[in-house]
């Protein structure tokens, strides 16, 4: 049908009288590495909370792969393809490293027959070995059982990014996954998302730091304060006169864009 | 075996059961203070069914009976009362265990509030061994991707949602599974003492087993066990001691002791006594696999 694994048209959303998205319309091509960024505020989380069902849109569409899903509900989003990290780290804080990858694979499994399958018992299963290799290759295989809430920021940060992933989405939503994380767990992260993007699974990732979004990303789509201001080559992005005036103008971001070249 | 240490037996057995019932639920975060209800719906629905007045039909078919009747009517009742949360959903439970305890004591032919004398006898050579079924069946069940959805949605149901599961319908199931169970430890109360009385599942009984699950612990399947044990044996065993040193004042104010005991519990261990922070510590120290883990405290979100 179309080259376009998500397809967002006149997006709005607005909270108690905030006009928070207005308006938005951008597509992602398939197979792409698509950024979204924008300064504090501009709507970034808000467009993930909308595509992932956390929020319903005041008005507009959502199609991902062809499929309408714009009134789907958020359990059944994850299985129309569609899966996302958080940028506020939203683990289960008692499970342990391993059964929050479980968790990821939720969506992969197929009725009451792997619903009653006793994942947690058996030390040797399908689907703790595919969580556990998941981890590995993530480079953060050291700590299967560990329960989540007693492990670093930077590890958790990169397990949000492994339990999005083992769902097996077509369209991984990430946000700020790299926020947080030194050089050496940054660079990981960019190997193991070229990796997933390698498998077949289009990204859309909201990032602040523009070194990773230039070196990851094939294009980028810019909002600001619920608009979207910019699409196209990240090349340009930082040449844009619009863009340029959006991040020198908020004071939180002012260093983002312009370091960055 | 001694008449007292088979009745405290039987006690720990019903106890534990009725625990593993209240904790499967509590496992996604529910809040349930309506066991004594089940155990009633239970212990008369299997006293009537195995009554020569009533169907007149073994036990053990009675008991099967008595738990599926418990699990319609608790499914029924689940739709209600999982519209609330937290301490609301306490109040909506125990206010069910009193619709069920009034409904009893009115009908004539349950024997109202005279009670009811149940026909057949379970002696704890049967109780025991149903009481180490339900533990397994408990820990099977808690280990199954279900079990791993009811931890999920008792961390953070919202995103628990967006990977794909089904909150309500998981909840559901959570608390009529858990229901029959209660159900099941009060027909074998039944069975085993022979005598009901409505007024012995009382909210007092229902508070107790509540109690046992959330010290235990509710995140992982040793929780109600714990929880059962230590609190039917720590009281017997304080007026044991007690009476062995001859301290009347220790036998009489021993639920003062526990009392204070319980607060200082919940203070210094307010996820229970069995985490699953420490049963990884404990299984990893059993692997005898010291890896010297990071107890650093995340930073948390930015
Ligand atoms: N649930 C909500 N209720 C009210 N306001 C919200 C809510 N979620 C987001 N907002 C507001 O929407 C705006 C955009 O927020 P967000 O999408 O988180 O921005 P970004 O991720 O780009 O930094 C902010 O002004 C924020 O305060
Ligand atoms: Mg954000």
């Amino acid at each position: 049908m179309t080259d376009n694994i998500l397809d967002i048209g006149s997006l709005k959303k607005s909270f108690g009288g905030l006009v928070v998205i207005d308006d938005v319309s951008f597509a992602v091509t398939k197979a792409s590495k698509t950024a979204l960024i924008g300064p504090n505020g501009a709507g970034k989380t808000t467009i993930f909370n909308l595509l992932s069902g956390v929020y319903d849109v005041d008005s507009g569409s959502i199609v991902l792969d062809g499929v309408d899903i714009t009134r789907t509900e958020a359990h059944d989003r994850v299985l129309s393809g569609l899966s996302r990290s958080f940028q506020n780290i939203r683990l289960m804080p008692h499970l342990s490293t391993v059964e929050n990858v479980m968790l990821g694979q939720q969506a992969t499994s197929r009725g009451w027959r792997d619903m009653i399958y006793p994942l947690g018992i058996l030390p040797k299963n399908r689907w703790r070995d595919e969580a556990e290799a998941a981890l590995a290759d993530a480079g953060i295989g050291t700590y299967p059982g560990e329960v989540v809430a007693n492990l670093p920021y930077g590890i958790q940060k990169r397990i949000e990014v492994v339990r999005a992933m083992v769902a097996k989405p077509k369209l991984l939503l990430l946000d700020e996954p790299a926020a947080g994380l030194n050089r050496v767990e940054t660079d990981q992260l960019h190997q193991l998302l070229d990796r997933v993007h390698q498998g077949g699974v289009t990204l859309l990732v909201v990032e602040h730091d523009m070194h990773f979004v230039r070196s990851l990303c094939d294009h980028v789509v810019v909002l600001n304060f619920g608009e979207k201001i910019f699409e196209g080559p990240p090349d340009l992005v930082q040449k844009d006169p619009e863009v340029l005036k959006a991040y020198l103008g908020a004071d939180d971001d002012k260093e983002d864009v312009a370091n960055a070249s | 075996m001694s008449g007292y240490l088979e009745a405290q037996l039987i006690i720990l057995c019903l106890s534990t059961i009725y625990a593993y019932g209240i904790f499967i639920p509590a496992a996604s975060g529910q809040l349930n203070l309506g066991a004594a209800g089940f155990i009633t719906l239970g212990a008369y629905a299997s006293a009537w069914f195995n009554s020569m007045d009533g169907l007149g039909l073994s036990a053990t078919v009675s008991v099967i009976l008595a738990m599926i009747f418990t699990g319609i009517v608790s499914f029924l009742i689940s739709f209600p009362i999982l519209r609330t949360k937290g301490v609301y959903m306490v109040l909506a439970t125990f206010a069910f265990a009193e619709v069920v305890s009034g409904f009893v004591i009115n009908f004539e032919f349950l024997g109202a509030a005279a009670g009811m004398p149940v026909d057949s006898h379970a002696s704890i050579l049967v109780v025991a061994p149903i009481t180490l079924a339900v533990m397994i069946f408990s820990f099977y069940f808690m280990s199954t991707r279900f079990g791993l959805a009811l931890r999920s949605i008792h961390d953070d149901e919202n995103v628990a949602t967006l990977f794909g599961i089904k909150v309500r319908t998981a909840k559901v199931i959570a608390f009529t599974v858990g229901a029959m169970i209660v159900s099941l430890g009060g027909s074998l109360y039944g069975l085993h003492f022979n005598y009901i009385e409505a007024q012995t599942f009382n909210v007092l009984l229902s508070i107790f087993i509540l109690l046992y699950v959330l010290m235990g612990g509710t995140q992982t399947a040793w929780g109600p066990l714990i929880g059962a044990a230590f609190f039917t044996i720590v009281p017997e065993g304080l007026r044991e001691i007690a009476e062995m040193l001859g301290w009347h004042w220790l036998a009489e104010g021993r639920f003062i002791l526990f009392g204070a005991f319980i607060v200082i519990l919940m203070v210094i261990r307010p996820e229970g006594i069995m985490t699953r922070t420490l049963q990884e510590r404990i299984a990893g120290n059993l692997r005898n696999k010291n890896n010297a883990v990071t107890s650093e405290q995340p930073e948390g979100g930015r």
